[in-house]
């Protein structure tokens, strides 16, 4: 059947910020290009601050007695800030506020963020909030070294370290980044519902937006939490308020407080923590669905059950948070529930590994730089999700809270995995970034260090976990349950992180070497369907589109349409170019 | 359409193809403006009931006594009342192209508004002449919380306000000033259902 055009393609003209000097036009940008790479290039920096902080903690509980480098209080201080940085600072930030600005008016097809002035604004309270939380490294007594739970009645009394200026700063850069987020999440969120171009309906997204969206959404509705709690904290700290203080003697004197509940600030945390899990994990599924697609020359197995699948696992995470907590004392029923939510959880993620596996069944597998990352994710993340079920078993946890085996659990599903998602969309968006390859023989070299490098890390670590080595001690010392050679293994995690922390020069290297002087990239060099790579420039310019913004006739994922003149068919091809008259798009599942 | 028949559909199929490459691409008909306030107050919304449930939490200790409540909270809650209708005056003036009709709506509104604060403010005045200080009971600190983080919101909002009477001596056009009203008037009426839960929960405990 002939396609019979619709009614004229045309597409409604928004008016566009034009920036008139250089510093509007790179500096305090309305563009979410560069918003976007001003976002990824502070948390990248404090996200190296954060690897600094670990290999340092390493080096302390591999060789205790052998480097002086670090004393019990700034352990406790590098703990508190390398989670906090990781997690917020960095993952948070860059894959909303870096990937979500880049991609989603790229990829929907919109000329920029709906609101770009907020979003610069975001940007700047975003940098606003990295420096201060800077600064608490700078004074008195050292930043907060609570942990990055930051529990009361600990977090705020003298005894921790940092407990002067660093929780203070810590508190309020948490809620500066809150706010600045907030101004960023509105835009994403309105983007993806208003801003698409014609054609474009939600279910034509690709997944990468998807998860960018869900993602979102949740932060919107998790964050109020730690703002609350945050809140009240710093009034707890700085107007002797009670909100989560009991009564408590300190040296030998009763304190001022009394009558508030430490537990109503670890459910606050938590109900905004657990989500925040998936804040970092949803933008991960989406962009690894991409690159799997894209790289395997197959379209995504399952589509609509994917985005499914992200939805449920966002609204199911709302109602598992207590998961963190069965420790602290709960009633067993409530730890009954909990563990209940936690393990259904596991239905909707499995499902997505399972697509993921299928997508690459009998694909044109292209074993290129981001595939090879994608691969790393899915097992990764595959491990990672296995001991989640060990310790979302009450029983289970209550034995392995506080071990190693808990901090092996997490660094796998919520550090390496994301970050395997990070690394393999920087290398497959690079080219459209920068309009360059960055180098194929680095990145394998990477890529093999980092992702081997994580297993012989964190494989391990389980292992001690089970043995009964505790977290957050700075030193063991000597028990009577754990032997001589745990120190041996936990000093043989120090030399491969090490390597693992130095290897991450090879990136960095190839990143700014292939920035000056890489290969110019072909336009859309691995044949993407998505909208972002259809672009007249590549980079794109500003306002991404050209004169006329893109129609879109189809999903992101037509690979392999029989009669096609290329195995792909891009989203915005009208259907009268795609290939021999008569051949028939549609690829029934 | 709703959610659910979209989350079914098929974007590969052909005939699914046919409907879809006529879609706009927005999703609702309100402009962008509106539905991120509405994404905004959905925010607002969990924040503001988070600390509720932290309020009902910590009000079950043993140590919570309860507020006086200074009559000036019933001015002001009355004050707040007229600066919503001011602002509903105004939009509804401006759906019917009167000039005068949304100058007065818009200035009744944000001079009542910047009342209440006043009026706030001067209640907080009372409570610490009385000896109610943020620390001395988690009830007092709980209203200067819960206080402050409203009229935060309300200066938020009058920034904008201010933006909107800006635009308005400039002599903008009644359809170029719509938009900026409505968006006042809702947020106000928003706030003012805030205020009214959060001095109904003071009140009743």
């Amino acid at each position: 059947m002939a396609y019979v055009a619709p009614a004229p393609a045309e597409v409604e003209e928004v008016e566009l910020y034009h920036a008139h000097s250089f510093i509007t036009k790179y500096v305090f940008s309305q563009d979410a290009k560069v918003i976007a790479i001003q976002y990824s290039s502070v948390a990248i920096a404090i996200g190296v601050v954060g690897l600094v902080l670990s290999s340092l903690m390493r080096l302390q509980l591999g060789f205790p007695e052998s480097f002086s480098l670090i004393d019990p209080a700034q352990y406790y201080q590098f703990i508190t800030m390398h989670g906090m940085i990781m997690v917020v600072y960095l993952l948070t930030a860059l894959f909303l506020g870096g990937f979500g600005n880049y991609l989603i008016p790229l990829m929907v097809g919109a000329r920029d963020m709906v609101f770009p002035y907020v979003n610069m604004m975001s940007f700047w309270i975003y940098l606003f909030a990295v420096l201060l939380l800077v600064a608490s490294f700078f004074v008195p007594g050292g930043p907060t070294g609570a942990g990055w739970t930051l529990y009361p009645p600990q977090a705020i009394l003298p005894g921790t370290p940092g407990s002067g200026g660093g929780i203070i700063l810590m508190l309020v850069s948490l809620v500066f980044f809150i706010i600045g987020f907030t101004m960023g999440g509105l835009n994403y969120v309105v983007t993806v519902l208003q801003a698409r171009t014609r054609g474009m309906t939600l279910m034509r997204m690709p997944l990468t937006i998807w998860g960018i969206f869900i993602a979102t959404v949740l932060a919107l509705l998790a964050f109020p939490a730690l703002f609350v709690g945050g809140v009240m904290l710093l009034l707890d700290k700085v107007l002797q308020t009670s909100f989560f203080m009991p009564v408590i003697l300190s040296l030998g004197e009763q304190l001022e407080y009394g009558g508030g509940s430490p537990i109503l600030f670890q459910h606050l945390f938590w109900f905004f923590g657990h989500p925040e899990v998936y804040i970092v994990a949803l933008p991960a599924f989406g962009v690894v669905s991409d690159l799997i697609s894209v790289h395997s020359r197959r379209n995504i197995f399952g589509y609509r059950m994917m985005v499914w699948a992200l939805v449920a696992i966002g609204g199911i995470s709302f109602i598992v948070w207590a998961h963190h907590m069965y420790v602290s004392g709960m009633n067993p029923w409530f730890g009954f529930f909990f563990a209940t939510t936690t393990l259904i959880i596991a239905i909707p993620t499995a499902l997505k590994v399972y697509n993921w596996v299928l997508t690459l069944w009998k694909g044109n597998i292209r074993f290129t730089i981001p595939m090879l990352f994608a691969l790393g994710f899915i097992v990764t993340f595959t491990n990672g999700g296995i001991t989640g079920l060990f310790l979302g078993n009450v029983a289970i946890d209550v034995p392995l809270s506080d071990t190693m085996f808990v901090v092996a659990h997490f660094h796998m599903v919520m550090g390496v995995a994301p970050l395997m998602v990070i690394f393999g969309a920087i290398y497959h968006w690079f080219p459209l970034m920068s309009g360059r390859m960055m180098d194929e023989t680095l990145g394998k070299i990477h890529f093999w260090v980092t992702f081997l490098g994580a297993y012989l890390i964190f494989l391990p670590m389980h292992y001690l976990g089970f043995l009964g080595v505790p977290r957050r001690y700075f030193e063991m010392g000597e028990t009577n349950f754990i032997p001589a050679s745990a120190q041996s293994l936990s000093a043989f995690i120090t030399v491969v992180t090490v390597i693992v922390g130095v290897a991450q020069i090879v990136f960095f290297y190839n990143l700014f070497k292939s920035m000056k002087s890489g290969e110019i990239a072909e336009k859309n060099p691995w044949k993407a369907a998505s909208l972002e790579w259809q672009t007249p420039d590549q980079p794109p310019g500003h306002g991404n589109f050209g004169a006329e913004l893109p129609v879109v006739y189809r999903w992101a994922y037509a690979y392999g349409v029989p009669g096609a003149k290329e195995d792909f068919v891009p989203q915005n091809l009208h259907p009268d170019e795609v290939g021999e008259a008569g051949a028939h798009e549609a690829s029934e599942e | 359409m709703s959610l659910f028949s979209q989350l079914a559909e098929k974007p590969w199929a052909a005939e699914q193809a046919a409907i879809d490459d006529l879609h706009s691409g927005g999703e609702f008909t309100l402009p962008a403006p509106q539905v991120g306030l509405r994404v905004f107050l959905g925010f607002a919304s969990v924040l503001f009931t988070l600390f509720i449930v932290v309020y009902v939490e910590r009000m079950v200790f043993s140590d919570w006594h309860a507020l006086p409540e200074p009559w000036l909270l019933w001015v002001n809650t009355a004050i707040l009342v007229f600066s919503s209708a001011g602002l509903q005056w105004a939009w509804v003036s401006a759906d019917k192209n009167q000039a005068d009709g949304v100058k007065k709506g818009l200035y009744v509104g944000g001079v009542l508004a910047f009342a209440f604060l006043t009026g706030q403010f001067l209640v907080w005045q009372q409570l610490v002449n009385m000896g109610y200080y943020a620390s001395s009971n988690p009830a007092s600190a709980f209203f200067y919380l819960l206080t402050a983080l409203h009229a935060v919101h309300l200066l938020g909002g009058l920034v904008a306000w201010g933006r909107t009477a800006v635009k308005l001596q400039n002599g903008l056009s009644m359809a170029q000033l719509r938009g900026s009203i409505e968006l006042c008037a809702v947020y106000w009426h928003f706030l003012l259902v805030v205020w009214i839960v959060l001095f109904g929960l003071l009140l009743f405990t």
